[in-house]
């Protein structure tokens, strides 16, 4: 690997050289990797790219344009139309289709060729297309870009009866969307539970049960076998299950999980394995090119091991540091927590980390499954590794920060063993010392800590 | 002037004045549940403690929001805005201390925003526990020092440093 060499001889002419980035992707990874380039870089030409024909937005915010909970415009990554101009961020659509990593430039489908000095890679993902017969019927539909929304909006109604495939955690999403826009909704799944890759049997059957309760038909270990056009008359689609049974719909939703967008990459020098192969710096295996998001495989902190985590707080993780190092600010990512949270109407769950639980650790469990309430605590030696709730969401983010700092929880590990919902009081405890003055603190004043103001404010 | 909320633990009796005046002024209603600074109960050590948010520099809920909805206010208080807040939760799962929350009952998230520079709880706190003070006098010192205890969420031997914040950890 070519990491860290020294800059080519810049050209002596007068002033400095402005550096040349240029940005593929204007999703949350893109998006916060430009903002940031500018914040460190205050001359640098930067150039971002989008590969759809919007403003750069949310992909994350399309199930609440699909319930009109916001309009378009609410989708957006950054809400003042002036942003990028303001930033001096040269934004421009374009799909690219290769790139010469030697010559350093990139080909875009508009037929622009543009050379850069450094090169993010920030192109996400793309749903899989499972080969269902009738897949490519009218009224089929993914639900991942805005494109794919106004598609759904067109065709599903208040009453409309939708047949979702997949009920993984985007699949989940989707399906409050669709049942808060008034439709009848069927999911299937092969799996034998809901969010399968998310939470456990415990977790996943409760989710199972409420959305039964709520009136959503969910059939496990169930595939769809084919899609036909509906009766006429009927609704637009028939949909068939490997039970036997069909359906009809008025839309079919694919969500059975999403791709690394790579493909232009062939013959560049830019490895790819399940996604882009990326160091700790996020650079790829290619001089000068980096990559962030859901495109690539960074490390999973929980296991030290590269990944591809697929969720929004990771892609401006990897976009912040992709950034920094490409602006010679060399930062090292530790690797990112996994963690998603999920509400399934008006039943909210949680999972972060290692959820399933460590090789050797020992699990604090609270399930009451009338009143849908669960947490579920994973410790590996005295430390928590992972965690899951179902039906509680106060304070949550206490988990992350337990989780991602590694604290010793010491004696605490037995007591949350024995009480999990003491978890608030834990973390307290665990992240405050006692008090140092006032009616409560020792008699014999404690020495005060030392504390670093270096490095602690922001760019 | 730069003014933080300044937090004396020792000096917190678990009266919780601080979580009725939070939730009367941000919700209109006397919910404790509601209120953006909660008084944790450590019953078996008759301590209490007083916790909310720490207004981050680089604030953890911010650069997780997909949209935009957290911005930084001329004081430094990250604000949550609700006509943008689609109510996704994100920020609720990625603040690393628990300070943001959802509240169903607007499908918003709510979080410390000092109320605009009058905080109620600092008000409301009959023993000087939480109060409010510019930065310069000294207390932000103390702010910084409550706030890096549970900021070594960041730095103290786990195994991820967030972007930037080096403040070295202090152990137990
Ligand atoms: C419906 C839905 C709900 C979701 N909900 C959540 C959630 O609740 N929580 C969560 O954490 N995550 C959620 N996600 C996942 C989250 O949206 C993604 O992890 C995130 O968008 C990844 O960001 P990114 O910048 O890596 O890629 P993307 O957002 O996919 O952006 C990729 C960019 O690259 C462009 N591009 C792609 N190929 C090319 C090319 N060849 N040339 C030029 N440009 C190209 C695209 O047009 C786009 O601009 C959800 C996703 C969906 C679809
Ligand atoms: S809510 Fe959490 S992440 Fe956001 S500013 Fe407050 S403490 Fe920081
Ligand atoms: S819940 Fe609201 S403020 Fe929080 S991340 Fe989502 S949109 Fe942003």
């Amino acid at each position: 690997m070519t990491a860290c060499r020294p800059a080519e001889p810049e050209p002596a002419s007068k002033g400095i050289a402005l550096m040349k980035y240029v940005v593929l992707g204007a999703g949350p990874a893109g998006v916060t990797a430009a903002e940031t380039l500018r914040s460190v870089d205050p001359n640098a030409s930067i150039t971002l790219i989008g590969g759809e024909p919007e403003p750069p937005y949310s992909r994350m915010a399309l199930p609440y344009l699909i319930y009109g909970k916001i309009g378009e415009d609410g989708t957006q990554l950054r809400q003042d139309p002036g942003h990028y101009d303001q930033q001096r961020i040269r934004y421009i659509m374009g799909r690219c289709g290769g790139i010469d990593s030697r010559s350093k430039q990139l080909f875009l489908s508009t037929g622009e060729t543009l050379p850069y000095d450094k090169l993010l890679i920030a192109t996400g993902a793309s749903p899989i297309r499972p080969p269902i017969p009738g897949s490519n019927l009218e009224g089929v539909e993914n639900c991942w870009t805005l494109e794919d929304a106004r598609n759904i909006l067109k065709y599903a109604d208040k009453g409309s009866p939708v047949v979702l495939v997949g009920a993984g955690f985007i699949g989940s999403i989707i399906l409050e969307a669709l049942y808060l826009r008034g439709c009848k909704i069927t999911v299937v799944e092969v799996a034998p539970r809901m969010v399968a890759r998310m939470m456990d049997e415990t977790a996943g059957g409760m989710l199972g049960r409420w959305c039964e309760a709520k009136g959503v038909q969910v059939l496990t270990n169930t595939r769809v076998t084919g899609i036909a056009k509906g009766a006429e008359g009927g609704a637009r689609l028939s949909v068939r299950f490997s039970n036997g049974l069909s359906e009809p719909a008025d839309l079919a939703v694919l969500a059975v999980g999403v791709r690394s967008n790579t493909g232009f990459l062939v013959g560049s020098g830019v490895a790819v394995n399940t996604g882009i192969v990326v160091d700790e710096y996020l650079q790829t295996t290619a001089k000068d090119i980096y990559a962030a998001g859901d495109c690539c495989e960074g490390i999973d902190l929980s296991t030290g091991k590269p990944d591809m985590l697929a969720i929004q707080p990771v892609a401006v993780e990897h976009g912040r540091i992709a950034a920094l190092n490409m602006a010679g600010r060399k930062h090292r990512h530790r690797g990112s927590l996994n963690m998603n949270v999920l509400d399934t109407m008006g039943l909210i769950s949680s999972s972060f980390g290692l959820w399933q639980g460590a090789q050797v650790g020992e699990t604090g469990k609270l399930i009451d499954e009338h009143a849908f309430k669960y947490m579920k605590l994973e410790f590996e030696g005295d430390k928590l590794v992972g965690a899951q709730c179902v039906g509680m969401t106060d304070h949550v983010g206490m988990l992350r920060g337990l989780i991602q700092t590694g604290f010793h929880m010491g004696e605490w590990k037995d007591k949350l063993l024995a009480a999990p919902e003491r978890l608030r009081e834990a973390y307290v405890s665990v992240s405050q010392r006692a008090p140092t003055t006032g009616p409560t603190a020792p008699h014999v004043k404690t020495p005060v800590v030392e504390v670093s103001h270096a490095g602690a404010s922001g760019h | 002037m730069l003014k933080a909320l300044v937090i004396d633990a020792g000096n917190c009796t678990g009266c919780k004045q601080c979580e009725m005046a939070c939730s009367l002024e941000n919700e209109g209603e006397f919910n404790a549940a509601k209120s953006r600074i909660r008084v944790f109960d450590f019953h078996t050590e008759a301590r209490f403690v007083p916790y909310t948010c720490t207004q981050c520099d680089e604030a953890w809920c911010q650069q997780a929001c997909p949209v935009n909805a957290i911005t930084t206010d001329s004081l430094g208080v990250k604000v949550v805005h609700d006509n943008l807040c689609v109510g996704c939760k994100v920020c609720t799962i990625a603040c690393p201390f628990g300070t943001v929350n959802y509240n169903a009952s607007t499908g918003k998230v709510i979080k410390c925003d000092l109320c605009g520079g009058k905080p109620a709880c600092a008000d409301a706190c009959p023993t000087g526990a939480i109060t409010y003070q510019d930065v310069e006098q000294g207390g932000f010192d103390k702010m910084k020092v409550w706030a890096t205890q549970s900021a070594n969420a960041a730095t103290y031997d786990g195994p991820n440093v967030p972007k930037g914040s080096q403040a070295s950890g202090t152990g137990h």
